[in-house]
């Protein structure tokens, strides 16, 4: 469950730029949450709910966006969808490939009051 | 409230030597109402100079951050490598499943290698003292943090236990997380390297099922390899397995218990924990 950790670390990064941006309540936060990586939306939920009860953010609407995996395979050249992190290339079945897109973990943005 | 860092985050106990000890916890958060108390009809009334005022425009607006949400753990991970930098101390995050071996391969360690170096280790699991006292038994100052509900160990959690700790300069700190192959992957303490351990009497493809852990690892450490004619696992698949995940990861084969392999881990140890004190002299 380390999406509860993860859900905490949101919840700092809220409370400190409410200073920096001046606002006092937080309505909805727009995560970016990679197909690839190590956390699970519907966890991320539960924790968020948990973590936020009695804060600036409580109630708050959790947005998550999904991006889907991408790699570089350089046999083929070419941009690829990819399901694992670690999978082969689609195309060629080879493992030569670099991960582009899909691992992030990122708050986009927020709806304030 | 937490010096280091400001925290108001109510949390883990640490213990040190035998005896705990909580800190006092500011609230980190306001007890706002949760709601407001908005009108939900709309009336204007004009100012004393004519201009009108609509109250129930929105003062909500949109707010563009983008921010890894690991950003917190990672500047207190940054704040953890500074210190020991400045320290000259060699640090190494030690992760696998539970039952891998890594005590024992800890305890191995110190009890083979204390009359070169000072060693010291902070212990994650989610309850007991007994790794932190098995480690204190070889004569290491050792720090046991519980995590309690949690998975794993977190920067912050490291910044604490290193206060406490307090180890000597150009020294070596051994970093045991808890026993799990996925949670602690994501989490930077500070390390110099994660060295993941896989003994023999788990299966080959671990590598391929818990692929984060194996690609963040700089070595990857086979353990029990004296149990191996006893055992069907495959090193050459194990091994290759590994290498897909993270061409660059080094592997050492040993046995912790009956020495097998013991010289080359030394030995690796010996010359990152040199480098990291020419590094700090070189600084200075």
């Amino acid at each position: 469950m380390h999406e509860m950790s993860l859900c905490q670390g949101v919840l700092k990064i809220l409370q400190e730029q409410a200073e920096i941006q001046n606002y006092s309540r937080v309505n909805s936060v727009t995560l970016e949450v990679g197909e690839l990586s190590t956390a699970v939306p519907e966890s991320m939920e539960m924790c968020f709910d948990a973590i936020t009860r009695g804060t600036l953010a409580d109630g708050a609407e959790l947005i998550i966006v999904r991006t889907r995996g991408e790699a570089w395979c350089r046999k083929c050249e070419d941009l690829v969808p990819v399901k694992e992190r670690f999978g082969p290339c689609p195309q060629c079945d080879g493992v030569d490939i670099e991960l582009r897109a899909g691992d992030a973990l990122r708050i986009q943005e927020l709806e304030v009051d | 409230m937490c010096l280091t860092c400001g925290c108001g985050q109510p949390g883990h106990v640490h213990s040190h030597d035998g005896h705990s000890h909580d800190h006092d916890h500011d609230h980190g958060h306001s007890h706002d109402h949760g709601h407001d108390h908005g009108h939900d009809h709309s009336h204007e009334h004009a100012s004393a100079l004519g201009v009108t005022h609509d109250p129930d425009l929105s003062t909500a607006r949109v707010v563009q951050i983008e921010q890894d949400i690991l950003s917190v753990n990672n500047r207190h991970a940054d704040a953890n490598r500074r210190f020991l930098k400045d320290r000259g101390i060699f640090t190494v995050n030690f992760v696998s499943s539970p039952g891998s071996g890594k005590t024992t391969l800890l305890a191995r360690t110190i009890t083979d290698m204390k009359a070169k170096f000072s060693f010291s280790v902070v212990e994650g699991d989610q309850q007991t003292e007994n790794d932190a006292e098995r480690i204190r038994a070889t004569g290491a100052a050792a720090t046991q943090v519980n995590t309690g509900k949690g998975c794993h160990l977190d920067a912050h959690m490291v910044g604490h236990a290193l206060e406490h700790l307090d180890p000597d300069a150009e020294s070596v700190l051994f970093i045991e997380n808890v026993g799990n192959l996925i949670c602690p992957s994501a989490f930077d303490l500070g390390e110099a390297h994660k060295i993941v351990v896989l003994s023999v009497t788990e299966g080959e493809d671990k590598p391929l099922k818990y692929p984060d852990m194996f690609y963040e690892a700089d070595l990857m450490i086979l353990n029990k390899v004296d149990l191996l004619p006893y055992l069907s696992f495959d090193v050459d698949s194990c091994i290759a397995f590994a290498k897909q995940v993270n061409p660059d990861i080094r592997i050492l084969q040993l046995s912790a218990t009956a020495g097998d392999g013991l010289d080359e881990w030394y030995e690796w140890l010996s010359a990152r924990r040199d480098a990291t004190i020419a590094a700090r002299n070189r600084a200075n």
